[in-house]
């Protein structure tokens, strides 16, 4: 299957712009046309960070002529190990930012316009209104659907990459071609059932094989050459070093996407018997440190239990604390570790799991049960500034 | 001979790390209950209490997605490729 190319040719490339990208255009293929239809080109990539930094630093190199950064974030030390697009010296600066003086380095020629803001259901449409193709490396389900959504709705073609650990999916979502993200996932996963990279790590390398498939696709559409991975997903397993591909179908059952939703409430941040849990359940760190100095002085009883993994619990911990990964609350194993008659204070990275272990404590008869609102990040933010964070 | 199943990254604490297992059985089901014999837990993480194939993961016998076919009566015939694949979003 091939589509035409969608962007128009630019006029004219300048003698500087030949030079540049010779190893292009002398690709029969490419050629002249295909690289003035990549100076013409506007891409949007929504986060500068895993995916985003390959993404963004070949589409610049390629010469695409206009790039469109989202992103709100700021670089954070534990970025570097794969967002190469940032460096040391960019920590605590905005990530869109540094990007930006990134791709100025790699080439001048590239326009580069950043939307330093949350993508939501209000801003999305207009931002994507300029752009001729979307590519999304953002990290959560939500943002997911909000990009397919407003790609759907305004027919551009939406590039989409996943990775987790040793493993990462690409595809190309176009509805006027072929099917969707909600073809191929009609529904997010209930939260806390699917760990993010922060909680499940990533290998950074393996950002660089699928940053670079999205962006091999991304050229494809633009200059109309090949066979784009419209309808197939390819699966990437970095341990076994394998590409598996597989069909994506379009689903009759699909309802139709006309409107943008409110996407936290579709994806839920954390489910609903934790929200509830956590109502008059919540310490802050600074109160856990002073219950934590009465125990020490024998004035307060309590177990301390965190609810991470083992290799999270080995790069940080809070002083006094036992470790019960939140998969034991789910299968019950914990109860039969936790004393029945001590209070359990529970807290995880920042926030999150321990309200859902929360909830199946409570659940189980731990009535007093508490947890820690922003986890040992707000810990080593606020107690142990020396600690490291992740 | 039986069939060959895919396990994704995200399932793999289930297989003790294991990419790829056997299993037996004709249709979808049937391996499923074969995956569940030798992996207790696996099958919840697929198919939901009600036991309809959960929403948010997609399950190929070779390189049709059973959602397309008869899922979980989709015939898997000996030496048959099963696959899983959940939806992540880490990026």
């Amino acid at each position: 299957m091939s589509v035409p190319p969608i962007v128009e040719p630019a006029p004219d490339l300048s003698v500087d712009e030949v030079r540049r990208y010779s190893r292009h255009i002398i690709i029969p293929e490419v050629g002249m046309d295909g690289q003035k239809r990549l100076k013409n080109a506007k891409v949007l990539v929504i986060g500068a960070g895993g995916l985003g930094s390959p993404a963004l630093l070949y589409l610049a190199a390629a010469g695409v002529g206009t790039l469109g950064i989202v992103d709100f974030d700021v670089v954070d030390e534990s970025n570097l190990q794969r967002q190469v697009i940032h460096g040391q010296s960019d920590v605590g600066k905005p990530k869109a930012i540094s990007a930006k003086e990134s791709i100025a380095e790699i080439n001048p020629y590239v326009k580069v316009n950043l939307h330093e803001e949350r993508l939501d259901s209000s801003n999305a449409l207009t931002i994507f209104a300029d752009y001729d193709l979307i590519l999304d490396g953002t990290d959560n389900f939500a943002t997911r659907y909000l990009v397919n959504d407003a790609a759907v709705i305004l027919g551009k073609p939406y590039v989409w990459g996943s990775i987790f650990r040793f493993e990462g999916q690409v595809s190309v979502f176009w509805a006027e071609h072929g099917p969707h993200y909600r073809d191929l996932y009609p529904e997010p996963p209930p939260p806390g059932m699917v760990p993010s990279c922060a909680e499940g790590g990533v290998l950074g390398v393996l950002c660089a094989s699928i940053g670079s498939v999205m962006v091999n696709e991304a050229i494809k559409l633009i200059t109309g050459i090949g066979d784009p991975l419209i309808g197939r997903l390819l699966i990437f397993d970095a341990l076994e070093m394998s590409w598996r591909e597989l069909k994506v179908n379009k689903d009759p059952d699909t309802a139709p996407v006309t409107e943008l939703i409110d996407y936290e409430a579709f994806c839920g941040v954390i489910s609903d018997e934790a929200a509830e849990a956590v109502v008059d359940s919540t310490i802050d760190v600074r109160t856990l440190k002073d219950w934590l100095d009465a125990r020490e002085r024998g004035e307060r009883d309590f177990v301390l239990v965190d609810v991470r993994e083992r290799n999270e619990y080995e790069i940080v911990s809070i002083p006094g604390s036992v470790l019960i990964p939140k998969g034991e609350f789910l299968t019950g194993e914990a109860f039969e570790k936790l004393p029945k008659d001590k209070q359990v204070v529970l807290h995880c990275k920042v926030g999150g799991r321990s309200a859902e272990a929360l909830a199946a404590a409570k659940g189980a008869g731990f009535g007093d049960a508490v947890h820690v609102a922003g986890g040992v990040l707000a810990w080593v933010n606020q107690i142990e500034p020396d600690k490291p964070s992740y | 001979m039986g069939v060959k199943v895919r396990i994704p990254t995200i399932l793999r604490t289930y297989t003790g790390g294991a990419s790829e297992v056997a299993a037996d059985g004709g249709t979808l089901a049937e391996v499923l209950d074969s995956l569940e014999a030798n992996f207790p837990g696996i099958r919840a993480r697929v198919l939901d209490d009600a036991g309809k194939l959960r929403r948010f993961v997609n399950v190929y016998v070779g390189e049709e997605d059973v959602r397309f076919a008869s899922g979980l009566e989709t015939p898997t015939p000996d030496g048959t490729q099963v696959s899983v694949i959940p939806a992540v979003a880490g990026g």
